[in-house]
């Protein structure tokens, strides 16, 4: 027999619904793969307790026939979403041992649809990073190594735990959240599917912020089509964010397999840049070459201030977060360091509880925002995006369906390479121009580079098109085929 | 439009302007707070009205209350100034702990509403058009208590997040007789338009008064900020103090430092707070947890037409209709209250065009005098405007005479009653029955021929008949009547 936990989420919901086995069973799997897999680092907390707590209740339920859609699905989630009850940290000291009484409407959507929740997954510190080692716990290893090496590599980041996790079977999908890529960046280098919806699809209520305008919550899952699944639960509108929008959520598993006959696939030619792995030119062909095969229409199109976007990115996000990073003062909750006086309270308190990828981007937002330089750089950078945004939309007014391009610009690097913030920021060349337009971009794994590892494509879709990135993500996958790491922990 | 001149000040270099700006912060009235479903009510035990929301706990958002923005744009209507139908909240960033979020929600760029006007009543029966220069919302601070530990400050959320009007005034005021004319009046609209209680004492109406002097017709001088004035009598104790403050060092031929100051009651005088150096940099950008503000004509036009009536027009119907003076049409409107009383009097009266002005003297003199005498306020008033109108009736229908209706007044200050049965009871109604009067009248002139002669030589003196009559009537005589007779039996 399978082991369950290497089965998809769509294979266990249909198990679990022909009672093949009960939710303890496929739960209790899953804890004892985390419990062997500690070493990856993936899981920050583990709510065993409660992981079975949640499945004999939903056991409960499908016995009576009243199970939803994800009734018994055990998942993992980021720590970045606040789980009532259970500790929330953002993986930042400051944070401490914050226990919130609420959840976030995206966690409780999964939970009324029956998912049970195994744990709190890494990330890196309040979501900023791209390798997951900013984290105030530790590096999350990657499961994938380099063929014949030992050299620890990371899974991308910030939802470095949650790729991790879903690519070594420790959950069946994960939650996850996508400011410049880290839903994408993550679940390309380990080969998993990632999507980041339209922003305003999902409530960004009771997660923890790191740049408001851009922030958007998606799944990390094993295929594309878990991935239309966990969608479905996650979206939906929100009162409670006014940035989320009122509009119906589709069967997003119904796009799975529908034709792509006709499409008309973008080609950016600014996504060709200069250096350019020579493998990573080859996927983005070969991708191509499949969505051709299945009846696409493949068109080289233009986004001309593509070259932008991280520039400006690395304005407009840090800005936010230096100011939505002001709450963490020491007075109300989480660590506080004391001090003489308030000034010094907040001074102690934030040096310490702060690490230094956050500090540093508090530093770059208060001074792009400080008097003078207000108009230089953020102003600057908000007029770049509106430019961004336009690019895109000149290319779907010209009848474009989808637009593909390379996922990340490299496969998983080694833990502690020490890159500088400015090649780390690099990891987002390819992502952070959908969230400055807010569209919705899936990462599909497409292939492996000289060493084994694996690589992702990316499609950009129209605004609240992600049915389409399904049917098109499920054309490349059914190509590609799925990538496992071989088990070495 | 020029402003108003003002008082000058002399000083030893020749007369000095003063120039004055308002930012008035007005709580607006609404059950909950701008950005949260919390509670406004003042008071409660600390930290007894606090969301998620206002405790700025992670990955809280902000949500629009609709009723606030309703409130706000009602305030810009009553100000006669432009509704902006885009309009953009940012964050001003600064850590305090008053503020969870480290940054409060403000308008900066765009505000809700822009320019508009508001009318003063001067001494002299003079007015002044003070300009607005816009209104926005913002989320009020909570409140440090450094009185609860020897060792800790504590701070009470209560009043965190509740909706602030900023009214910014342009700088029209030119003294201080103006700028608590401009107070009075701008909280009196607040009032009518049931947008802000007004409540100075309990903060929800504050000032922060700029202050700046120049020579008449000069350029303008450097300005301090008087912050956080709760009184509109110390405001203007502080603008006079102030602006002599800083005449005193520009004739020593100093230069005024631009600060923030704090005006103290107890000594009369302002001092430092912070200079410009300390000022914060707010780092003010359009907060991403809200949409900008955006709302339709229709929806304004919906509003202004369930606008109630304001002072100003209220002021011109009471004079128009009943004959009142501007001065005492003025005198009623100016509280919401009053007004009200005068309204419930008048449609308590059985024929108001002839007694509307009779009624609004007896308010303002009877009443308001006796209440101002007493220290007490129309809402306690111990004669009710139901009461008042069956006094005023009982005059016009010449059931009494003026002079016992004040004996009326005073029974049912003390007593209580109904007028009309008070009247038939102790016998207090006026004589009309000509007979009667004639008879007293013929007993007076037989009694004093010396006065009849006096009276018919000189017509003034027939007063001192009238007087003899109305004491022998107790009063009730009709002294229309006695007139009358006593003319046509003296022949005058």
């Amino acid at each position: 027999m399978t082991l369950l936990t290497s089965l998809t989420l769509a294979e266990a919901r249909d198990g679990l619904a022909n009672k093949s086995f009960t939710s303890l069973e496929l739960t209790d799997a899953h804890l004892g793969a985390i419990e062997a897999a500690r070493t990856l680092n993936a899981f920050v907390l583990e709510t065993p307790d409660q992981a079975r707590a949640m499945a004999r209740a939903v056991d409960a339920k499908i016995a009576r026939g009243e199970g939803g859609p994800l009734a018994g699905i055990p998942l993992g989630i980021k720590d970045l979403f606040a789980t009532r009850d259970v500790r929330t940290t953002a993986c930042s000291k400051i944070l401490g041992n914050f226990v919130p009484p609420y959840e976030s409407t995206v966690t409780s959507q999964l939970w009324r649809d029956g998912a049970v929740m195994l744990g709190k997954l890494n990330n890196d510190e309040f979501a900023m990073g791209s390798s997951n080692e900013t984290s105030c716990f530790g590096p999350v290893v990657n499961p994938w190594r380099r063929e014949g090496a030992n050299t620890e590599l990371v899974p991308g980041g910030s939802s470095g735990g949650s790729a991790s996790a879903v690519a070594a079977m420790l959950c069946m999908g994960a939650t996850a959240t996508d400011t410049g890529g880290s839903i994408r960046q993550p679940a390309a280098l380990t080969g998993t599917v990632g999507i980041k919806p339209t922003y305003g699809r999902c409530s960004r209520w009771g997660i923890v912020a790191f740049a408001s305008s851009l922030d958007q919550a998606g799944p990390i899952a094993r295929t594309v089509r878990d991935s239309a699944i966990l969608m479905r639960s996650m979206a939906g509108h929100d009162p409670k964010d006014t940035t989320s929008v009122d509009r119906a959520v589709p069967d997003y598993e119904a796009a799975i397999g529908k034709s792509v006959k006709g499409m008309k696939i973008g080609v950016p030619r600014e996504y060709r840049l200069d250096g350019m792995p020579a493998e990573i030119e080859k996927l983005w062909a070969e991708g191509a070459a499949w969505l051709k095969a299945a009846g696409a229409e493949l068109v080289d199109v233009s986004l001309p201030h593509t070259k932008y976007a991280l520039p400006a990115y690395y304005i407009i996000a840090p800005a936010e977060a230096s100011s939505n990073l002001a709450r963490y003062d020491g007075v109300r909750y989480g660590l506080r360091v004391p001090g003489r006086s308030i000034g010094e309270l907040y001074e102690n308190t934030r040096a310490e509880g702060f690490g230094a990828e956050v500090r540093r981007r508090v530093m770059i937002g208060t001074y792009v925002l400080s008097a003078g330089y207000y108009d230089a750089y953020y102003l600057r950078a908000q007029k770049v995006r509106t430019l961004i945004k336009k690019d895109f939309e000149d290319c779907f007014a010209k009848g474009v369906h989808a637009i593909l391009t390379p996922a990340t610009p490299s496969a998983a690097f080694a833990v502690g390479a020490n890159l500088d913030p400015v090649e780390m920021y690099l990891n987002d060349i390819f992502t952070v121009t959908v969230n400055m337009a807010g569209l919705p971009g899936i990462a599909v794994p497409a292939g492996r580079d000289a060493q084994q590892l694996p690589l992702g494509l990316q499609l950009i879709g129209r605004p609240f098109d992600e049915e389409t990135l399904f049917s098109l993500g499920e054309v490349i996958e059914q190509a590609a085929g799925r990538f496992t790491p071989a088990r070495w922990w | 439009m020029s402003a108003a001149s003002g008082k000058l000040i002399k000083g030893a270099t020749g007369d000095w302007e003063t120039v004055i700006g308002l930012e008035v912060h007005a709580q607006v009235t609404s059950n909950s707070k701008l950005f949260s479903g919390a509670s406004t009510e003042f008071g409660g035990n600390p930290n007894s009205h606090v969301s998620l929301v206002d405790a700025a706990m992670p990955g809280m958002l902000p949500v629009i209350n609709e009723e606030c923005v309703r409130q706000a744009v009602r305030t810009g209507l009553g100000l006669n100034a432009k509704i902006n139908r885009r309009s953009v909240f940012d964050r001003k960033n600064y850590f305090y702990p008053d503020s969870p979020q480290g940054y409060q929600i403000s308008q900066y760029k765009s505000p809700i509403v822009g320019e508009g006007e508001v009318v003063v009543e001067l001494g002299g029966g003079k007015t002044a058009t003070i300009g607005i220069e816009r209104l926005h919302l913002e989320q009020d601070a909570g409140k440090l208590l450094h009185d609860r530990s020897p060792s800790l400050s504590c701070v009470d959320l209560n009043r965190c997040g509740v909706a602030l009007m900023e009214i910014v005034s342009k700088p029209d005021i030119r003294d201080a007789e103006q700028a608590r004319a401009y107070v009075t009046k701008l909280r009196s609209i607040l009032r009518y338009l049931g947008t802000c209680d007004g409540d100075m004492e309990k903060g929800s109406l504050r000032a922060d008064v700029n202050v700046s002097v120049r020579k008449p017709g000069g350029p303008l001088g450097t300005r301090c900020e008087i912050k956080n004035m709760n009184s509109i009598s110390f405001i203007g104790d502080a603008i006079e103090y102030e602006a002599r403050r800083q005449i005193e060092i520009l004739e020593d031929g100093g230069a005024i430092d631009q600060e923030t100051r704090l005006y103290d009651p107890d000594k009369g005088e302002t001092r430092s707070m912070r200079s410009k150096e300390e000022a914060h940099d707010y780092r003010y950008f359009p907060d991403p947890d809200l949409l900008p503000l955006e709302f339709s004509e229709a929806w304004v036009a919906g509003i202004k037409a369930g606008l109630p009536e304001l002072p100003d027009q209220k002021k011109a119907r009471f004079i128009a209709d009943f004959g009142l003076s501007s001065y005492d049409a003025g005198v009623l409107v100016a509280e919401r209250e009053s007004a009200d009383f005068y309204e419930t009097v008048l449609a308590g009266l059985a024929d108001k065009s002839r007694d509307g002005k009779l009624a609004a003297n007896w308010v303002i003199n009877e009443l308001f005098g006796r209440l101002n005498r007493e220290g007490r306020d129309i809402t306690g008033a111990p004669v009710s405007a139901a009461q008042l109108s069956a006094i005023v009736d009982l005059i016009g229908e010449a059931t009494i005479s003026g002079k016992i209706a004040k004996d009326l007044f005073e029974i049912v200050w003390t007593e209580g009653g109904d007028p009309r049965a008070l009247v038939e009871a102790r016998g207090m109604k006026q004589v009309t029955d000509l007979g009667a009067i004639e008879k007293v009248v013929d007993e007076i002139i037989a009694a004093n021929p010396e006065k009849v002669a006096q009276a018919r030589a000189k017509p003034q003196l027939a007063g001192w008949f009238v007087g003899q009559v109305m004491k022998s009537s107790g009063g009730k005589a009709n002294p229309q009547a006695v007139n009358d007779i006593l003319k046509a039996k003296l022949g005058i």
